[in-house]
Parts: structure tokens; C-alpha cells; sequence
């Protein structure tokens, strides 16, 4: 697998998204920059966490005019794999690669801490090597990542099933408590309509060492790699 | 206008102007009046505290480079060094908190990345007024005098503590260590804390350097003085440090990141000088920060670095232009010259003056090599930042400032450094130190319900969790954290290294030094080591953050004097070197000042497989005392809770025990024997074991043993010197063994148990609760006073 990292102006989890992929996963890793179009022939785009652009007018809202961003469209368009993690989520929301938008948390707090996420569909290129249900120790740390949709836009992710991740208690449980940050149906990662674009707010690279107090992120790298390593294999 | 009037406005005394006169051998203009102003203010001279700092001990065999740098440099071995820094942003604070405490930590950052490392963690201290009451002690009728206005009245369960025990009511109160806060007050506490929770959150989250660990202490005496101490360290190669020298005449002198508007004129001055009531006007002193800017300043400067064409670098902090300027050249003996008409502004119409002494954020001065300064703008432009070059190294040692080709200020660097006034101002020891009531410890009466006493103890604001502050600070941030914030010292590792990793620590005690500035400064000393002992560190070295009242003051110049000897003796003693930090005089708002508050940054190494923490792990381990307890209850948070006033004496400390502690606990790590460790300090033993159990969120104790204190001085008694650690019971036989031949006293105190909290002294049942219920009692106090 070779992934690209988007490296924005204000990102700040690039480098720890090229670690985990690179340094504890083995996987080939390159940073993309955002005003050069190249996608260097990544199999999978992750546009990471951070302040794109200092997050000024909107999370994301800035970002979206990066020249590299109509590169990612016509990616996502032609099947490639698109990933965001917390700012790269509001990246896709704000490129309406993905659905909904990311209000203040409803404590109008930033919020840095582990949460419980279940995972919803494993079917996915982010979550094959998950089980059913299984529940996720993942941080988050995040200002606006309450996930707000309108009624209908809401009903046609459920009904699609493009929900990814919910958060939860650690015994699984879907609760108003176990929702950090008020997120409508307590919606931590949500997928497109063709499943090749995802996105989460919590930081999985920041949670798959031993080290750092959970492993439980790498399932999702794990995902990735096995997802196109084994559409290598079919198409190679 | 009259000269002493533009003195007055620019804080400097007809001496001091004399002295201007005969260094120039002329009258300065405007200009070089602000220039001085600023490079002599007490902020950038430290003219009355420099020549104590020099007792200071600096040297050290990890030592890269101490005092007098932007930040001090150890060596961390496998060719890495860590560059670390605390400073100061206390007065900007108190007048706009969450621009105050944001620009802080944007100044702390600059100071780190302008050495050539990457920054990769941040701390704070931070001293508030108090939030809310601690104790909400009950009505007091002092003898035969009026009911107290002051004291805070409730119907809290202290106040039934208090009625279960009717000794204390007798009790008078006095001298100015009494706690008393109206609700006005309370509020205005919380505001501040809120701003610079969320200024240093929004800053440092932003720029994406995690916020690791720090320490936070309520008091009174920081009503309307609030400290903001701000701590950064990073890393870099050992052989590729940068410093802030303008070398070889000729070079050019590059401006880079932020326009320079009119913001922060004389904020310099502003932080020399103590509070009125007008203090608000001062507003527009305070800068407004940019974080994203600072972040693309920071990934440019360290990609120009890459390239050798920089030969020196530093930031615009205090002071801006006129600071980076001056001392860029006076290190390097060089001169520098610049034309204010190059440098990027923000506004139309500034007079050199205003360009010469705003303080915009997000500014850097580099000298680059001659020929080479295409590639390094070009660097700059990459990450859409102004850079230009704005004039060139000379070989004269002066300062010369053009505005289109005609001199506006012409000033030699030393006349600005070291030059700079020095001040031996007169020092007393304070008279509340003959007069301060003295703790006698069977005024306290022994409490009758320990239930009910410790569940408020750990809820009043100095003992209860920070998880509120620390959960709004991107703490996770760069994937290094090994050590979540709450435990006795960050840890952090190293990526660039395959065994290495850093702890490190923020501590002191203002009570503490309070009754004994030196002692206090020693403990601080003291302490700090013993948090990295815990972890399993040895210390590398330490920065120190000095925040005092007025040095105007002789009472205040005697604490700052006292200090300065504890912390050297503390230092020297555990091979500790001061590398750098920051002193912070006028602590103090119409005549109402600090208590003396040095703040002790220590930075240490350990192996990252070595880490231990402070939480609880197995049910069924064993539960170990080391140290000695003595009858020791003065400065402690137990008697200010209770009695509603600070007593003395400071704590006693043995400092061959300590050492003897920090060893054995280093001896412990290595060898693997333990499951846990967590130091005594501030609410004694019983807050170290509830710590322990809190932090792991669903083991408890049963606690059984025996000692010939009264119970509470055993509980909350702050001797140093001590640890409570766990360890499993095939280790147990070792870690004792190891004990006995480090020569430090053990008791085994009892054993971990699943959600319980259950406490015996001399067989009799004293504290037995549900852990749930008291760790929500810790955990959410100081949440749910910001709770709408």
C-alpha cells in the first residue's frame, strides 16, 4: 500500500499519520503537498488532523480551495481510497465529499480525551479487519466535532448505511453520556455513498502503539493495507 | 513635554536618563528614549535581580549551553539534546486573559524553535485566585469582637465538621495569610481562569504541540495577580544547535513572518511595573496571537535551518525589533543596521518609534550568509510568509536604526545590554515573618468523621482533578505522550530514538515559601526531582520561573534573595544545573501582592520500557510507604482548609533522605519491581492514595497499619520525602530488600482491592467509602463550577 499524507498549511498530525503508516505498519508513505496536484500515485489519500489554515472562517472552509483538492475529487470519483481524520473530516465535509457538518461541541469546549467508538459496518476499506460491533478505545481532540445533518440528509446516511462509527460506552451501549460532543445519533466516522471515502474524528494514529495506551487505531491501517493489498492481488 | 513626564511614561528614573546621556555623550531622541526604555526595563534587564542570578549553579556535564541564550540546551545523549524553557506572561494575563496566556505560549514556542528544535511538548504553571471556597467555613465569632465579615459563610458539610468539632470556632484568625473572598471575587477568578485555559488551549492545540503536564494552585493572594508560567521544550540534534548571533559583518539580516503593526508598545514596560485601578486601560499593550502564522513560522525557520544558510536566528518576543537587534549583535560583538522603511508593517503612517517597539507576535530576525539569501526567502515564500531583508551585520557593535537613509537611532549594543542598569536594592526580612502566627498542632482539634472530611478535602480547589483544564489541551498531539497528564511527571518518548525517553516537571509551593522563601525554593528543588524519581528519570537540568511583588520593596527583594539560596542549594544537591529562565517582578495590584512563587522546570531521561506511573494496576498488589513521616502539619493545604489561614512553618527536609528516595525509586524502575509510584506532597499521604486509586479509575485499597502520629497529622502531614509505590507480592520480599540497603524506611500499608477505598489506623476504621463516589466527588469539583 502507498499511501499519500496532504500536508495543508496549519496540519498537524502529518507527521504522526507518516509514522504510524510508515515506521509501525512498514507501509510506503508520502507527503503530499497542497498546492502541488501530484498524488504521487498514492493508493490511499489521508488528509490528517489539524488547523488547516487555522481553522479561521470555518474548519476546513479554506482548506477546500488547496489546489490539490480537485486532484482528490476526481480520485475519489474514479474508486480512489480518501481518508480524513478529524480536520481532514471537515476537509471532506466542506469539499462535500462527505456528508453533514461539524458543529461546536455542544460544552463549547475543545475536548482531548479517549473515547468508545463501535464500529458500525466493517465492509469497509477502513474497517474489514474489524469485527461486528466491535468497540474502539480512540481518542479525540477536537473543537467542532459535533455532527449535525438536516432531518432528511440524516435519514438517507442511516438508510444507507453510511454511518462508520458510533460513539458508545465500552460495553458497546449507544448512549447520550457516552457522546462526547453531541453529534446527532452519536456519529464519530461516516463513509460516502460508494464506501471509497471515510472519514472519523477521533485519531486512530494516535492509538495504535502499545505505548501510547491503546492499540485499538491500528485495526483501521490494517484495514487499509489488507483492502488494497487484496485489490492488488485481483487486478495484478 | 516636560522630560519628567516622558520619563514617568517611560518608567525610567532621572538616574537612569543620566546615564543614557553619558553613554550617548548626547540627549537621545524619542526613538532611543523608547530603545532604552524597553532594554532597561525590568522585564528585559532583570536589573534587580541579575546579580543574585549568577549565584545560580549553570554548569553541568550535560550542559550545552545555560543562561543568556533564547532557551539552555542538555544533552540527551545518542547525539539529540533538549532545549527547554520557562518564561513568564503573567501581567498580559491579568489584563486580557486568553490573548495574555495565548501570546505567552506562542513566545515560549519561538524561544524553543529559534535554537534549531523542534518543539514537542508544553507545560504551564498557573496561580488563580480561588474559584470558588475552599472549606466554606462556618460562621466565626472571634473573641469578643464583631462577627468576621470576611470569612466565607455556608452550610457545607466543613461547617458541620467544624460544629462536630467546636475548638476551631474559638480560634482568631490574623495577620494577612487569612483566606477571605467575596463572590465578586470568585467570579472574577473564574473568568480569568477560563480566558487563559482557552487562550493556552487555542494556542498551543492549534500550532499542534501537545500540552503535557503542568501544575495549577488556587490562592488569595492571586486575586487580581494571576501567574501564567509557560514551559516548552524540544528537541534537536546535538551538533546542530542554532544561537542568536549576528556573525560576520556583511551578512544579511532577514525579517520574517508577522507584519509589524502597533500593537504591544511597551508591553515590556507595562509587565515592570505593579497595578492600579487603571490597569485595564492597559488593554492595548497586550498583543493578539496567531497561532496558524506561527505554525507556518515555525516548519519555514526549521526548514531554512536545513539549508546552513543561517547563521544565527532569533525571535521577536519582548521588546521586538530593538531586543532581537541589539542582542543579536551584542553576543556576536558585531553591530547591526536596518531600515525601518523594508520592515513589512501592518498600518500606514508608523514612526520609527512604534516600529521599533511594537511587539507583533510572530516574528523572527535571522542573519543569513551573504549570497545566499534568495534560497531562504524562497523558503519562506513556500509557506506563504513575508520575508525580506531589511539590513546587514556590521563590525562597529552599534545599533543603527535608518528610516529611508537617515539615522533615527544610533545606540552601541552594550549601552543596551550590558550596560543595562544593575541593581543591589535594599532587602529586609519581612516583618510578618516575626509576627505570622505559628502552627501549634494541638490547636487542631483530631477530626471525629474522616468520611466526611476528606470528601470535601478532595473537592476544594487546590486538591480536586484538572481534568477539566487539561481535556480542553490537545495533550496526545505528535504521538509521544507515554504519560497522560495527572501523574507525577510527563513523559515523552523520543521517536528519534529507540530507548530514550524525557519526564519532566513543573513544581512549587508559594505557602511553602511563603514562611520560608529559601526552604520553599528547596523543596521546590526537591520535589521536582522527586516527581521525576517516581517515573523512573534522572534530572538532566532545570529552568526556573521567579514571580514576586514588587523588588521595589525590600520585604519582597529579601524572599526573591532567600529564594534565589534555596534553589541553588536544592540544584547543586541533586546535579540539577538552572539552564535558563525567566524572573517576573510587580506581582502586585494596589499595594496587594504575591506570596514569593518560584516555579521549578524539571527536564530528566529514563528508558521509555522503564516508565513507571503513579495509577494503581492489579488488585491484589501491595501497597509500600518509603520515607518518614514526622509531626509535621504547618504550610500544609490541610491546616489553610481547616483553619481558613496559612500557618507556618514550612515543612523540614532531610535532603540525604530525599536523595536516598529518588535513588531507590530509580533503582525500583530499573529493575522492574514496581507497579506503581506516586510522591507525597501537597494534602499529604491520604491525597497520594487517593490519587493513586483515582487515576485508575476502578482499583481501590484496604489500608491497615500502625503509627504513633495522631491520625490526621499521619494523613495530612506534608513531610518530603516520601513515596507510596505498589508492587506485586513476588516483589515484594525485593523492593523491601532494596529499601533496606538504600537505607530508606518501608512500611507495607496494605493492598489494592476492587472498588473500595478502606482505611484502618491503630485497628480503628477510619475512612471507608466507594470509590466511585469519591473520585466523582475529585473529578467533576472543579467542572461543575463552570457548569451553566
Amino acid at each position: 500500500m502507498k499511501v499519500g499524507v496532504v500536508v495543508f498549511p496549519g496540519s498537524n498530525c502529518d507527521h504522526d499519520t507518516y509514522f504510524v503508516t510508515k515506521t509501525v505498519f512498514g507501509q510506503e508513505c508520502v507527503f503530499l503537498w497542497h498546492n502541488d496536484p501530484a498524488l504521487k500515485e498514492a493508493d490511499v489519500v489521508i488528509l490528517p488532523g489539524g488547523f488547516s489554515y487555522g481553522d479561521y472562517l470555518r474548519c476546513g472552509a479554506i482548506a477546500k480551495f488547496s489546489a490539490i483538492m480537485d486532484r482528490i475529487k476526481e480520485f475519489a470519483a474514479r474508486g480512489g481510497l480518501v481518508f480524513g481524520i478529524c480536520n481532514g473530516f471537515q476537509i471532506l465535509q466542506e469539499a462535500r465529499l462527505l456528508p453533514g457538518v461539524m458543529l461546536r461541541n455542544r460544552g463549547l469546549k475543545f475536548i482531548c480525551d479517549h473515547v468508545y467508538v463501535r464500529v458500525e459496518r466493517n465492509n469497509l476499506p477502513l474497517t474489514v479487519q474489524c469485527q461486528p460491533g466491535q468497540v474502539l478505545r480512540l481518542p479525540i481532540a477536537h473543537n467542532e466535532g459535533n455532527f449535525y445533518a438536516d432531518p432528511e440528509l440524516l435519514d438517507r446516511i442511516e438508510s444507507n448505511r453510511q454511518v462508520i462509527f458510533r460513539y458508545c460506552k465500552p460495553n458497546g451501549d449507544i448512549t447520550d453520556a457516552a457522546n462526547p460532543n453531541g453529534s446527532l445519533h452519536n456519529i464519530a466516522g461516516v463513509a460516502n455513498g460508494q464506501g471509497n471515502v471515510f472519514a472519523l474524528m477521533p485519531h486512530p494514529e494516535r492509538a495504535s502503539e502499545l505505548a501510547l495506551g491503546s492499540e485499538d487505531g491500528k485495526h483501521l491501517f490494517q484495514s487499509l493495507a489488507y483492502w488494497v493489498d487484496r485489490r492488488m492481488a485481483a487486478t495484478g | 513635554m516636560a522630560i519628567a513626564e516622558l520619563l514617568q511614561q517611560h518608567n525610567l528614573t532621572e538616574g537612569e536618563y543620566d546615564q543614557i546621556v553619558q553613554i550617548l555623550g548626547r540627549e537621545p531622541n524619542l526613538t532611543e528614549l523608547g530603545i532604552f526604555s524597553v532594554m532597561w526595563s525590568e522585564h528585559c534587564s532583570y536589573k534587580s535581580s541579575r546579580i543574585y542570578l549568577k549565584r545560580l549553579p549553570t554548569r553541568g556535564p550535560h550542559v550545552i549551553q545555560g543562561p543568556g541564550e533564547n532557551a539552555g540546551v542538555v544533552d540527551l545523549g545518542d547525539g539529540l539534546a533538549a532545549v527547554f524553557k520557562i518564561e513568564s506572561h503573567n501581567h498580559p494575563s491579568f489584563i486580557e486573559p486568553y490573548q495574555g496566556a495565548a501570546t505567552g505560549v506562542g513566545g515560549i514556542i519561538r524561544d524553543i524553535f529559534t535554537m534549531g528544535a523542534r518543539p514537542i511538548a508544553l507545560m504551564n504553571s498557573l496561580h488563580f485566585g480561588m474559584p470558588y471556597s475552599s472549606g466554606k467555613v462556618a460562621p466565626t465569632r472571634i473573641r469578643g469582637e464583631k462577627q468576621s465579615q470576611h470569612i466565607q459563610v455556608s452550610d457545607s458539610s466543613t461547617g458541620e465538621f467544624r460544629a462536630r468539632n467546636p475548638e476551631l470556632k474559638t480560634l482568631k484568625p490574623k495577620s494577612d495569610t487569612r483566606h477571605a473572598t467575596s463572590e465578586t471575587q470568585f467570579s472574577s477568578n473564574q473568568m480569568i481562569l477560563e480566558g487563559v485555559v482557552a487562550g493556552i488551549a487555542g494556542y498551543g492545540n492549534c500550532i499542534g504541540i501537545p500540552t503535557v503536564g503542568g501544575e495549577v494552585f488556587f490562592h488569595p493572594c492571586y486575586d487580581s495577580n494571576p501567574l501564567v508560567n509557560v514551559f516548552c521544550l524540544g528537541v534537536a540534534c546535538k551538533d546542530r544547535i542554532f544561537y542568536g548571533r549576528a556573525t560576520g559583518p556583511g551578512n544579511s539580516v532577514i525579517y520574517v513572518g508577522a507584519k509589524t503593526g502597533r500593537d504591544g508598545i511597551h508591553g515590556a514596560t507595562m509587565a515592570s511595573a505593579e497595578f492600579d485601578e487603571d490597569s485595564k486601560k492597559k488593554r492595548p499593550t497586550v498583543q493578539v496571537g496567531d497561532p496558524f502564522l506561527e505554525k507556518l513560522l515555525l516548519e519555514a525557520c526549521l526548514e531554512a535551518m536545513e539549508s546552513g544558510a543561517i547563521l544565527g536566528i532569533q525571535d521577536m518576543g519582548a521588546a521586538g525589533l530593538t531586543c532581537s537587534t541589539c542582542e543579536m549583535g551584542g553576543r556576536a560583538g558585531t553591530g547591526i543596521e536596518i531600515d525601518l522603511a523594508l520592515v513589512p508593517q501592518r498600518e500606514r503612517g508608523m514612526i520609527p518609534y512604534e516600529i521599533m517597539l511594537s511587539e507583533s507576535q510572530e516574528r523572527m530576525l535571522l542573519v543569513c550568509e551573504k549570497g545566499r539569501e534568495e534560497r531562504v526567502l524562497g523558503m519562506f515564500q513556500k509557506w506563504d510568509l513575508d520575508a525580506v531583508v531589511i539590513g546587514k551585520v556590521t563590525s562597529n557593535g552599534i545599533l543603527t536604526v535608518t528610516d529611508r537613509g537617515n539615522i533615527v537611532a544610533c545606540i552601541p549594543n552594550d549601552a543596551l545590554t550590558e550596560k543595562a542598569p544593575v541593581y543591589a536594592r535594599p532587602a529586609r526580612e519581612p516583618e510578618y515573618l516575626r509576627t505570622a502566627p505559628l502552627l501549634e498542632t494541638d490547636q487542631i482539634p483530631e477530626p471525629v468523621d474522616y468520611n466526611d472530611l476528606i470528601l470535601n478535602f478532595i473537592s476544594t480547589p487546590n486538591m480536586c482533578s484538572r481534568r477539566w483544564i487539561f481535556r480542553q489541551y490537545d495533550h496526545m498531539v505528535r504521538t509521544n505522550t507515554c504519560v497522560l497528564p495527572g501523574h507525577d511527571a510527563a513523559v515523552i518518548r523520543l521517536k528519534e530514538s529507540e530507548t530514550l525517553a524525557l519526564a519532566m516537571t513543573l513544581d512549587g509551593n508559594p505557602r511553602y515559601c511563603y514562611f520560608s522563601p529559601r526552604q520553599g525554593a528547596l523543596l521546590a528543588v526537591a520535589e521536582s526531582c522527586r516527581n521525576l524519581a517516581c517515573v523512573g528519570a534522572t534530572p538532566l537540568g532545570a529552568t526556573n520561573c521567579l514571580n514576586f511583588a514588587s523588588p521595589e520593596n525590600p520585604e519582597v527583594m529579601w524572599q526573591f534573595i532567600e529564594t534565589i539560596e534555596g534553589i541553588k542549594q536544592g540544584c547543586e544537591y541533586f546535579d540539577a544545573p538552572i539552564t535558563g529562565g525567566n524572573v517576573s517582578f510587580y506581582n502586585e495590584t494596589m499595594g496587594r501582592g504575591v506570596y514569593p512563587t518560584p516555579v521549578l522546570g524539571m527536564v530528566g531521561v529514563l528508558d521509555r520500557q522503564q516508565v513507571v506511573t503513579a495509577s494503581l494496576k492489579n488488585e491484589g498488589d501491595v501497597l509500600l510507604l518509603l520515607g518518614d513521616t514526622r509531626p509535621e502539619l504547618g504550610a500544609s493545604e490541610y491546616v489553610s482548609y481547616v483553619m481558613q489561614q496559612d500557618l507556618g512553618p514550612t515543612p523540614e527536609i532531610d535532603l540525604a533522605a530525599e536523595k536516598r528516595l529518588h535513588d531507590l525509586l530509580r533503582t525500583l524502575a530499573k529493575q522492574r519491581l514496581l507497579q506503581s509510584a506516586h510522591d507525597c506532597s501537597e494534602g499529604g499521604l491520604i491525597m497520594t492514595l487517593l490519587e493513586k486509586s483515582f487515576l485508575s479509575g476502578s482499583l481501590g485499597w484496604k489500608l491497615s497499619f500502625d503509627t504513633n502520629l495522631r491520625a490526621d497529622l499521619f494523613l495530612f502531614g506534608e513531610s518530603p520525602s516520601r513515596a507510596v509505590v505498589s508492587c506485586q507480592k513476588t516483589a515484594l520480599e525485593q523492593v523491601v530488600g532494596e529499601a533496606q540497603f538504600a537505607g530508606v524506611p518501608c512500611q507495607q500499608i496494605g493492598e489494592v482491592v476492587p472498588e473500595t477505598l478502606k482505611l484502618s489506623l491503630q485497628r480503628k476504621l477510619r475512612f471507608d467509602t466507594n470509590l466511585a463516589t469519591a473520585r466523582a466527588a475529585w473529578l467533576d469539583a472543579l467542572e461543575n463550577v463552570f457548569k451553566t
